[in-house]
């Protein structure tokens, strides 16, 4: 049976992982590649990588940090963050990433997802989605530029809107992170992420929120996610993939062993 | 390992350069296990090379195009040394692909077909009651794995990751099977040529074992 997928995301500034609380405070966290051999080696199902910087600041990155990681891990990984172009995602792909998170970029050129579907094929292409629950209109609207605080702007989009579209233009994958609840370690918004899987009919990943273990268990048995991203309860040691991955089984949610 | 002929490295195993994009992957987890690996569409390095992969991202209709016209066809078809076709590289094995609803002629070296995986027959769920969607995308099991050398000490409990909506029936050139939504073929084997659905170089320790199984093959 296919597995449900426990994914780690580093969040990488400068050749570093780094760890923020709602996208602000960066604190180091440590060296890319060790870390990522870690979690490949406890139990993890596949790696984002996410340049935090990247898009907002609209500069050339050096990435070969890339090839560093495709060389020791064997297990999938995805880069995000300041890929704009067919070019960007090729020179990802080529140093070994097996798929690429596409966020900002796709809200100012729809049509980046269906010229990268086209040429790299539909499984690499993910789409990053940062959903914010805005209490006053009860509406679930989308953010771009949220890697910077200063340009962080909501969209013209309400969430369940783009996922249709991003699914239509060919996306293979869907990451919404739900604003709301990142880096507070509250729960997965089980609520969001069910309206949003009632019309993604590709895989959909859920981030922001994860705490506790059992976060974990009603993310995957409530809202029906393909796989759960987390960051800081790994980090930090909170939480041991290994005795996640050996409760979530406990739980009949079916894990890679 | 790695061979002296003359003043030239041989290499013990040589990836088609097709011109997609993510060989690299391929190349390091070939070179994690100690061999010495080129990618090449050179024709005398391919024929040489004791062990061919064939990889292979995005579409059929787009692969083959490229491959036909990189003039590797007739070179491909007729390698007599073990050649390893990889998720899509699996699919360009076969005869024909009906992918995006375009009918693409293939390399015709395992007699059989791809079309689109077919999810509706499992009322949309798992076992566990979740749903079913495309691509399959994720680490699964596989099931009726064949007595053959290619699958020394990989079982039923190991896990593969696979990512793809297209795949080969079960049929008698099937080496082993995977289930989502309807029973396919994992992996293929017709003569010398050898196809997996799921991505080794991607599939932890299991996936090591299955390239490291293909390397030692004896041909």
């Amino acid at each position: 049976m296919l597995a449900k997928r426990i994914i780690p995301c580093l969040d990488v500034r400068d050749g570093l992982v780094v760890k923020g609380v709602k996208f602000r405070n960066h604190e180091i966290i440590g060296d890319i590649v060790p870390l990522a051999q870690k979690y490949a080696e406890q139990g993890a199902d596949e790696l984002v990588f996410y340049d935090i910087t990247a898009s907002a600041d609209g500069r050339t990155l050096d990435r070969s940090w890339v090839e560093r990681i495709a060389k020791v891990i064997d297990i999938p990984f995805c880069v995000a963050g300041g890929i704009k172009s067919e070019a960007d995602a090729q020179k990802m792909l080529s140093m070994g990433a097996d798929k690429i998170s596409i966020n900002s970029p796709a809200l100012a050129d729809p049509d980046l997802i269906n010229r990268l579907n086209r040429q790299f094929g539909q499984q690499c292409v993910v789409i990053g989605i940062d959903s914010y629950f805005d209490e006053q209109t009860g509406q679930y609207q989308v953010y771009q530029y949220t890697g910077d605080e200063t340009k962080s702007s909501k969209t013209r989009w309400q969430t369940a809107d783009w996922v249709q579209e991003v699914q239509s233009r060919g996306a293979g994958e869907i990451v919404l992170n739900v604003m709301n609840q990142d880096g507070v370690r509250q729960g997965y918004d089980i609520e969001q992420l069910s309206m949003v899987r009632e019309v993604a009919n590709i895989p959909l990943i859920a981030s922001g929120g994860a705490g506790t273990m059992e976060h974990f268990a009603d993310v995957f048995q409530q809202a029906d996610v393909d796989g759960a991203l987390a960051a800081s309860v790994f980090h930090k040691g909170i939480i041991a993939i290994e005795d996640l991955k050996a409760y979530l089984r406990e739980q009949n949610v079916p894990m890679r062993k | 390992m790695s061979q002296l002929r003359g003043n030239q490295t041989v290499s013990d195993a040589v990836i088609v350069d097709t011109g997609c994009a993510n060989i690299n992957s391929l190349k390091f987890a070939i070179e994690r296990l100690g061999y010495k690996v080129a990618v090449s569409r050179d024709e005398s390095v391919i024929r040489q090379a004791p062990r061919v992969f064939l990889p292979g991202v995005g579409s059929a209709e787009y692969a083959m195009q490229g491959i036909n016209e990189l003039q590797l066809k007739s070179l491909i078809t007729s390698l007599t040394q073990p050649v390893l076709g990889i998720c899509l590289g699996m699919q360009l094995l076969t005869r024909e692909s009906f992918e995006n609803g375009v009918q693409t002629d293939c390399l015709n070296l395992i007699d059989t077909e791809v079309k689109g995986i077919d999810i509706s027959g499992a009322s949309g769920t798992q076992p566990d009651g979740s749903g079913l969607r495309l691509p399959h995308m994720g680490w699964n099991t596989l099931s009726n794995i064949g007595d053959n050398p290619l699958f020394d000490g990989i079982s039923e409990d190991d896990y593969f990751y696979f990512v793809h909506s297209y795949c080969a029936p079960v049929s008698i050139h099937t080496l082993a099977e995977c289930r989502y939504g309807q029973d396919f073929s994992a992996s293929l084997n017709q003569n010398n040529f050898y196809g997996v659905q799921f991505h080794p170089e991607r599939s932890g320790q299991s996936g090591a074992r299955l390239l490291r199984n293909f390397m030692e093959l004896v041909s």
